[in-house]
């Protein structure tokens, strides 16, 4: 597979497949047959490829993880929503300001069930993520949040959410117009919310305005998603001074699925394809699809008190630093 | 370590620190906003207000808890201590128990929060404070569990709940598990709601980040002092992302104001007579 994009740690890996792809173009110009043994060479290649792949995704260091969580060609939001539901109708919208294209929003159907989707989306391309301004909400979004969990509670239809954001975004408009209040109304909404709500942090889990959309009953996340209060480059910058300490910040943060997973904040890991998931995103939609079938499975059953009383105790949790 | 440092050591800091104790009484402050210098005890008496400008002064959680209560009368709620209170071994340039037990030391605290019960104009009260000096007043499990404890105790006592905030916002050294805190914090004001009970914030400076975007925003009624700074982003943060210079008195509690955030400004030393005045009128109905 050829990347658009390539990480600095990807590079040998991207050199042996332009090599492989070469390979192949003239095997199947001077070598249709597979006479001259050019086949042993492609398969000998891309056995190394793999092996390559294999080796570095099993071994990335937390800031490798934060550049495969934000790289451009991972699947986004929209990826999520197109493949996991039919049915779809996209919602806009807060009723108070204006549509947010950050936050996309709507009805569809699960595996038959009907439901409420929320999705950070960081756009495709230069265009594209300028219009969805990078996946960074403004208040006008977590509000939209909220109505749609308002309309989803008064319908019953379970709320699932799809976190990928690199924060809230810090503006004078924002800020004027309530940032901080309509975060914490979200979570607050989500903390009273009857009905069962998952989430799952497909790319990026950025502070205060991942968590608005990520209190929830069940929390998944994917293997080489990040998840943090604050970035490795905000907490580089405040507690060593340096902005190349991203590194060592990255290290400290225990932003990776594998430490959640033992602090509880997680409660499963959607393992990726070798590779990370932009390179075989059918295989990460197939694994997510089971994710949250079985949570729906598992959360269908339950009262809407239970429901609220299990999220309540879900995060209460937090408070002995006991993993 | 050898003999002397063993035996001396740990006397001369104890004779150093005690004196840094008892120097504060006697000190000159200067004001950040005038820059005059007034002497220290006179600006306790003036709740930490400048004599010159009337700029307001970041105030301790005990001050802030003695200043509120009727006489200056209240009970220290016991607050519970985390069993671990550095779960991810966090060090950057310096170790978060480092950190912490410095903060200890110099503030006389255990956390970054403080909780009295008492009376405030007549009204049964706990109030509930930060202290900025215990690393920026930052919100990590400590201070979660604190203000569980406030709300439960609130609604135990039939009482108010009302929130002092000073705070740069979420305990990065806890890393998630201090993201984690705004749900709970935001379930430790549920509780108090749930029982009809008022919860009334003082936002004072500065609230910002984690602590705005959590409980900070979510009171029945939002006072403020002049000129605290209140937001969710960092202005250095905004700055360098719409690359413009921001508007005049931005994230200033007057800015607030007229931007709908907050119910009031009051002068500090107007602040106790009107909570008393908006607890009463919330208690009589």
């Amino acid at each position: 597979m050829q990347l658009k994009f390539c990480l600095d740690f990807e590079k040998p890996i991207a050199e042996l497949e332009a090599q492989l792809a070469s390979l192949r173009s003239q095997a199947g110009a001077s070598d249709p047959d597979g006479q001259l043994g050019m086949e042993d060479e492609i398969r000998r290649l891309e056995a190394k490829v793999h092996k390559f792949l294999d080796t570095t995704y099993a071994s990335l260091s937390p800031w490798q993880k934060c550049q495969v969580a934000r790289h451009p060609d991972r699947p986004h939001a929209r990826r999520y929503v197109d493949s996991l539901l039919t049915d779809i109708v996209p919602l806009s919208g807060d009723r108070l300001f204006s549509e947010d294209t950050a936050l996309i929003a709507g009805l569809g159907r699960f595996d038959g069930t009907a439901v409420a989707f929320l999705g950070q989306e960081k756009g495709e391309g230069m265009e594209g993520r300028i219009r969805h301004n990078f996946g960074m909400l403004r208040p006008e979004g977590y509000r939209k949040a909220q109505r749609i969990m308002d309309l989803a509670e008064r319908f019953r239809l379970p709320v699932l959410a799809f976190v990928d954001t690199p924060g809230a975004y810090p503006g004078v408009g924002a800020e004027e117009r309530g940032q901080a209040e309509a975060i914490a109304r979200t979570i607050e909404k989500s903390l009273r919310l009857k009905v069962p709500m998952i989430s799952v942090v497909i790319g990026e889990g950025g502070s205060g305005g991942a968590i608005a959309l990520a209190t929830a009953n069940r929390v998944n996340m994917l293997e080489h998603a990040i998840y943090s209060v604050i970035s490795p480059e905000g907490c580089a910058s405040i507690l060593w001074r340096s902005a190349e300490k991203i590194r060592d910040a990255a290290d400290a943060l225990g932003l990776t699925a594998k430490v959640l997973l033992d602090l509880r904040v997680v409660d499963r890991v959607i393992t990726e394809p070798i590779g990370g998931a932009h390179r075989n995103p059918e295989a990460v939609l197939r694994t997510t699809h089971e994710a949250i079938a079985s949570d729906l499975r598992d959360l269908s059953s339950l009262s809407s008190e239970q429901v609220v009383s299990g999220r309540r105790a879900r995060f209460l949790q937090f408070g002995d630093g006991i993993a | 370590m050898n003999w002397i440092s063993k035996v001396f050591r740990p006397k001369i800091r104890a004779l150093v620190s005690r004196k840094s104790k008892d120097v504060p009484e006697n000190m000159w402050e200067k004001c950040p906003s005038c820059g005059q210098m007034s002497f220290q005890k006179e600006l306790a008496e003036n709740l930490r207000t400048c004599p010159h400008c009337g700029h307001h002064l970041r105030m301790t959680a005990e001050a802030r808890l003695a200043s509120l209560f009727d006489d200056q009368r209240y009970d220290r709620v016991p607050l519970a201590s985390v069993k671990r209170d550095d779960p991810l071994h966090f060090k950057d340039r310096e170790k978060y128990t480092e950190r912490l037990k410095r903060s200890r030391a110099n503030t006389g605290l255990q956390d970054a929060a403080l909780v009295g019960d008492g009376r405030i104009g007549g009204v049964p009260a706990v109030v509930f404070a930060l202290d900025f000096r215990f690393l920026g007043g930052s919100m990590g499990m400590a201070v979660g569990e604190a203000l569980l404890t406030a709300g439960k105790r609130a609604v135990e006592r039939r009482a108010a709940l009302v929130l002092v905030t000073a705070s740069g916002g979420a305990r990065m050294q806890e890393g998630i598990l201090s993201l984690m805190q705004m749900p709970r914090s935001i379930l430790a004001l549920e509780q108090v709601k749930e029982a009809d009970l008022p919860v009334i914030n003082i936002l004072a400076d500065p609230t910002t980040g984690g602590v705005t975007a959590s409980f900070g925003m979510l009171a029945d009624i939002h006072i403020s002092e002049p000129g605290a700074m209140i937001g969710f982003a960092g202005q250095r943060v905004i700055e360098e992302t719409i690359r413009e210079s921001l508007p005049d008195n931005f994230q200033r509690a007057e800015y607030l104001l007229d931007h709908g955030m907050i119910d009031l400004v009051v002068p500090r030393r107007e602040l106790a007579e009107t909570l008393a005045k908006v607890l009463r009128l919330l208690r009589s109905g």
